[in-house]
């Protein structure tokens, strides 16, 4: 029998990124026995990574601004394929959400009255990100955390969850996982489960995410029965570091195009242009001219086609790129410099003058910037109600990244930061409501634990067997070359095959050592999470023949009018695993009240 | 740039260690933490090492690299002198195992700073000044790599002072809080008494080793410590707030908000 | 006041280091800040307590047609000074021994308490710690919380003393320009170090953090104080140099002591300029 240490709790947030410690918050300000369990130390969780802003339609710097303008953003942001409540719920609430944020403690920018200043985005039509420099993730989290802190929400750091746990009626129940430092196994039974794992970018070879978003939370849900969607959705963040090598990825904020930053090719010419989508075409400059007045006044020329929302920016730079009018490096040039003064640059921009002179040895106020695109975002995630966060089990609730449905299938920047106040604080409710309604203690059935528990463990035990980084390099080398930000139906089929295979190798991992914070250990308990999601994005690409938002078919080029009327959910009905079998098929998206559909016919 | 990087590498764990050695080849424009991702990948799969980001923005990978603390993900290859490379983990923190140490005396600390008290929200939200939050903005950009406390020799010299004081990741909370234009509690006297702002003997190797090249010991605690002054030992500033009204909560009732 | 009574989560301790027990793992030279401090200082006590005891050549009279007295002899307010170099209203007469020794407690004081200076000489001198990653000299370790070094607490007090003295030493600034039998008003070489003394010490007093505490960094709400706000405005930029004002205005006052000095021992006369 498996030896292990067990905690109980009315409520268990498994992730300490946004969402949740806004859902921990939530909880425990309720008075509910509140854990908050995370892979990595606290505060460290990727959301710190986040730069840009919080989108909320505060109207400060745009009075004009409001939830519909925000809600019809998103709604155009993510090609019609979001939710229409989470958008709409999003919209409505964000700015409350930051304003709450304000009083924990938060320091925004404000503006010249004293209020909070917000910028300019992709996909936004006013200037609406409330922001902190270029470092607005490091002050959220910062701010939730201390407010979790002074709530006293108990906190398990460096705590892996490898899976959820059900009782007899296959109620979510609880969850095991084991303490980094020591390896040791431990159970949490809790009555209502919330899970907040964020991304799944570590399947990539090149993404601007931590190790931590190896996909945890949409894999546990999936093994869990809960439904999927809109996997394929997935979003490469047109500008990314691309050299050195060993830092190619690493996320160059869009407050760098939001703040005057244009796009050039080998050539000099602002291609983006070019680019111009149809859909966007209307509120889009057609010349350098109109496009620099906008800067300074929104009502003197139409937006710079910098500013389209990221699908159409990382599209046309792989297209650039592939044309050969890159740059050295296979990228294309970010220039900033020669068109904001350096103290501009380095006061709006910090972090980003450091990190390009720290490592790329760049000075951005002096010479343009290499990007090319990054795997950044994952859309899709479990589905989930809008209002509460539950998934399609009962005892489960899902926010932020690892939920579906509220960015469709693109998401608009500076909108995954209210994404996880706003969801994160539902979701807090949701638990917390479900919790209390919940009668008798959970009973986390003990045979998922020894199962969870043998299986975890027996990379120890093998004699011989695959290399745990191996087999991840193999898997973000697949990932990168054959569902990257241009696919095709050949190229998923063979991805199908090489998953299958390193699935199979897997199961035959081997790692030496003891379990006392053993990086290949815990690598080797990550791969069945990563693999998992890793088919789940092949088969939603494969099954999804059209190119909508963030997902892109060479051999289906143009968005279909039937696919966008659908979601394609996955599931799995005969048991949970890496090695399981997924159902795919297309259901119906939620159909839009009438007074939400006039909003996108009036021509604003 | 040479053909090979050497790098030595404390492995170990509670019950002792020692460097070891591994040879690699070098590669352009690596990071500290590029080399160690190779070793993990290629020669030690269980070599223990705490990373997130690898963009300088989490604060995960501290280390003491040639002896001085340095995040691994910033520090270049070749940036460091000729030679072998060593990599130790932070002296202040125990150890768990190779480069990594258990930094919970942090988040201890953390629960005992009393939170932000601001005056309830008036209709459509506070107003500050863009120049009245600056000062906090500065410190709000720590990124908690805790290589302020590993360095600052209060601590790391002196284990027993661990149980009285904060340290100055801490003082910058303190100060941002202190400074902040809405806050209303006073924690002068909890700084002075119970979280040894008088121990730190401003030697500024805190700033040294901030990686945010946030000004610590003079934007931080220096203006805290004559704070402190103002509260506890200028006659002149006593006799002044004797006479005037106080405004701000009694220290006492600070220190309970902190539990 | 006290917080005595608050009940705290107390930190909890345990656990083992790891890493090596070397007393430092660095192999740049750290050593050598260390050393120039300790040189540079060591030289400046033995070179003023050697001047100070002297008890002579601090003051170029009429005699020599200038009027240049040693920033370490002024004010020189005791009846023992030579003649001319004191004022008439207020002469100390029951103090006989070297007149510098009363009067260099203010700008000594003011030096010993400050920031830059406290760094300086606890690595230089006490070791405490050498070099940033390098072990503390020392097994215990109280900081400046106790007896003596709590009264480093007082040092705005001394910031206060020090503006005195820079005025005075403003005014003998001011004085220098007088060339007695020499054309009346002009300057020398003496006037030009007098005056260079002068504005160093302005710019080391004014970019102390004291200062920079009590003009504006004590209010929360800037937007509210605009004019402390713009002095301390005015004084951050100063007080970020504020080490480098420390050893230049050291080591000028020296200079300044030394030039007058030879002066006045007749080594050599000082130059007129116009």
């Amino acid at each position: 029998m498996a030896e292990y240490e067990t905690h109980d709790y009315d409520v268990i947030v498994s992730g300490a990124g946004g969402a949740g410690l806004r859902a921990a918050i939530e909880a425990k300000s309720r008075g509910l026995r509140t854990a908050l369990i995370c892979k990595s130390l606290l505060g460290k969780a990727h959301t710190v990574m986040a730069e840009g802003g919080i989108a909320a339609a505060m109207g400060n710097v745009y009075p004009e601004d409001n939830w519909q303008v925000h809600f019809r953003d998103t709604m155009r942001g993510g090609k019609m394929l979001n939710n229409w409540r989470m958008a709409q719920l999003h919209a409505q609430e964000a700015p409350e959400r930051v304003q709450e944020l304000e009083a924990w403690g938060a320091l925004f920018d404000r503006t010249a009255d004293g209020r909070i200043l917000q910028r300019d985005f992709g996909g936004h039509r006013y200037a609406r990100l409330a922001h902190v420099g270029d470092r607005t993730g490091l002050e959220m989290i910062r701010t939730l955390q201390q407010r979790a802190v002074a709530l006293d929400v108990a906190v398990f750091m460096e705590c892996k969850i490898l899976r959820l746990l059900s009782d007899a009626d296959g109620v979510i129940s609880g969850a095991v996982g084991y303490w980094r430092a020591t390896g040791d196994m431990v159970v949490f039974s809790a009555k209502a489960v919330v899970l907040a794992t964020g991304g799944v970018g570590k399947s990539w070879k090149y993404t601007s995410n931590s190790w931590e978003c190896t996909g945890d939370g949409h894999a546990m849900a999936l093994w869990a029965g809960a439904d999927l969607i809109d996997m394929e959705c997935v979003q490469f963040h047109p500008t990314g570091m691309v050299w050195p090598l060993s830092v190619r990825g690493i996320l160059v904020t869009e407050g760098v195009r939001g703040d005057g930053g244009v796009l050039r090719n080998a050539e000099g010419r602002r291609f983006m242009f070019d680019y111009v989508a149809d859909m966007f075409r209307e509120e889009t400059a057609d010349s350098e001219e109109e496009a620099d007045r906008w800067y300074a006044d929104h009502s003197a020329g139409r937006r710079p086609p910098e500013l389209l929302p990221r699908d159409e920016v990382a599209r046309a730079i792989n297209t650039e790129v592939k044309a050969g009018r890159g740059s050295p490096h296979g990228g294309v040039f970010l220039d900033i410099a020669s068109r904001r003064s350096p103290e501009y640059i380095r006061r709006r921009l910090p972090s980003m003058y450091h990190q390009f002179m720290e490592l790329a040895g760049v000075d951005i106020t002096a010479e343009p910037m290499e990007v090319g695109p990054t795997c950044h975002y994952m859309m899709g995630g479990v589905r989930v109600d809008a209002e509460t966060g539950a998934a399609t089990v009962p005892g489960l609730f899902v926010c932020g990244e690892a939920a579906g449905g509220m960015h469709g299938s693109n998401r608009l920047g500076g909108n995954s930061l209210s994404d996880l106040l706003v969801f994160g604080y539902r979701a807090g409710m949701g638990a917390s409501d479900y919790a209390e309604g919940r009668t008798g203690t959970p009973a986390p059935n003990q045979a998922e634990i020894e199962h969870t528990v043998a299986e975890a463990l027996a990379p120890f035990e093998r004699d011989d067997g695959e290399n745990p980084y191996e087999l991840h390099h193999r898997l973000q080398d697949t990932m990168q070359d054959l569902v990257g930000i241009i696919r095709t139906g050949d190229e998923l089929d063979q991805a199908l095959e090489r998953l299958d295979e390193l699935v199979f190798l897997a199961g035959k991992v081997k790692v030496t050592g003891g379990r006392a914070y053993n990086p290949a250990w815990n690598l080797a308990t990550d791969l069945p999470a990563m693999l998992t999601v890793s088919r789940c994005v092949t088969l939603g690409a494969r099954d999804r023949r059209e190119s909508r938002g963030g997902h892109t078919r060479e051999d289906y080029p143009n968005a279909d009018p039937e696919f966008g009327k659908v979601n394609l959910v996955q599931r799995q009905p005969s048991g949970g695993g890496m090695a399981e079998e997924i159902k795919i098929g297309p259901e119906p998206i939620p159909e839009m009240p009438p007074e939400l559909a006039a909003l996108f016919e009036e021509g604003h | 740039m040479a053909a090979e990087v050497v790098m030595r590498v404390w492995r170990g764990d509670s019950s002792g260690g020692a460097f070891a050695e591994y040879r690699l080849p070098a590669q352009e424009g690596e990071v500290v933490l590029d080399v160690v991702h190779r070793i993990q990948a290629t020669q030690a799969g269980d070599l223990a090492c705490r990373w997130n980001c690898k963009a300088g923005k989490c604060g995960s990978c501290s280390a003491e690299i040639n002896g001085t603390p340095r995040l691994m993900c910033m520090t270049r290859m070749d940036q460091l002198p000729e030679g072998p490379v060593t990599v130790a983990p932070m002296r202040t923190f125990p150890i768990i195992r190779d480069l990594v140490t258990d930094v919970s005396f942090n988040f201890e600390v953390a629960k005992q700073v009393p939170p932000f008290a601001p005056p309830p929200r008036p209709e459509g939200g506070y107003r500050m000044a863009q120049v009245d939050i600056e000062r906090g903005q500065e410190f709000c950009k720590c990124i908690e790599c805790f290589m302020c406390q590993d360095v600052c020799h209060v601590i790391r010299d002196h284990e027993e002072n661990k149980a009285h004081y904060a340290g100055p990741r801490f003082f910058i909370r303190f100060a941002e809080l202190e400074m902040h234009p809405l806050d209303t509690n006073d924690r002068r006297e909890l700084l002075r008494q119970r979280e040894g702002l008088g121990l730190c003997n401003i030697t500024k190797c805190c700033t040294e080793v901030c990686p945010e090249h946030i000004k610590i010991t003079d934007n931080a605690i220096i203006p805290l410590k004559e704070r402190v002054v103002d509260a506890a030992y200028d006659p002149v500033a006593w006799l002044g707030r004797t006479i005037l009204r106080r405004r701000k909560a009694s220290p006492n009732e600070a220190a309970a908000h902190g539990r | 006041m006290s917080v005595e009574g608050a009940t705290i989560t107390p930190v909890r301790l345990g656990g083992v280091r790891g890493g090596p027990a070397a007393r430092t793992l660095r192999r740049d030279r750290w050593w050598v800040q260390p050393a120039i401090s300790a040189v540079v200082l060591t030289a400046f006590v033995v070179y003023s307590t050697w001047a100070v005891f002297v008890n002579k050549d601090y003051y170029v009279g009429a005699a020599a047609h200038r009027d240049l007295i040693s920033p370490f002899f002024s004010p020189c307010i005791t009846a023992s000074c030579v003649a001319g170099a004191h004022g008439t209203f207020l002469v100390i007469t029951w103090w006989h021994i070297t007149p510098a020794l009363l009067i260099l407690g203010g700008p000594l004081g003011f030096r010993l308490t400050c920031y830059y200076y406290r760094r300086a000489y606890y690595r230089a001198f006490w070791q405490s710690p050498p070099a940033c990653a390098v072990a503390d000299a020392h097994t215990r370790y109280t900081g400046e919380t106790r007896f003596p070094l709590i009264f480093q607490n007082i040092h705005r007090y001394f910031f206060y003393i020090g503006l005195i003295f820079n005025v005075i030493l403003t005014i003998d600034a001011v004085m220098a320009f007088r060339l007695p039998g020499d054309g009346g008003i002009g300057v020398s070489v003496g006037t030009l170090v007098l005056v260079v003394n002068a504005v160093l010490l302005w710019t080391y007093s004014l970019s102390c953090h004291a200062a920079r505490h009590l003009c504006g960094g004590h209010v929360d709400a800037f937007s509210k104080h605009p004019v402390r706000h713009r002095l301390w405005r005015l004084l951050t930029p100063l007080n970020a140099r504020h080490m480098q004002f420390a050893w230049v205005s050291l080591v000028f006052v020296a200079l300044t002591d030394l030039y007058v000095r030879l002066v006045a021992s007749g080594a050599f006369t000082d130059p007129k300029i116009f």
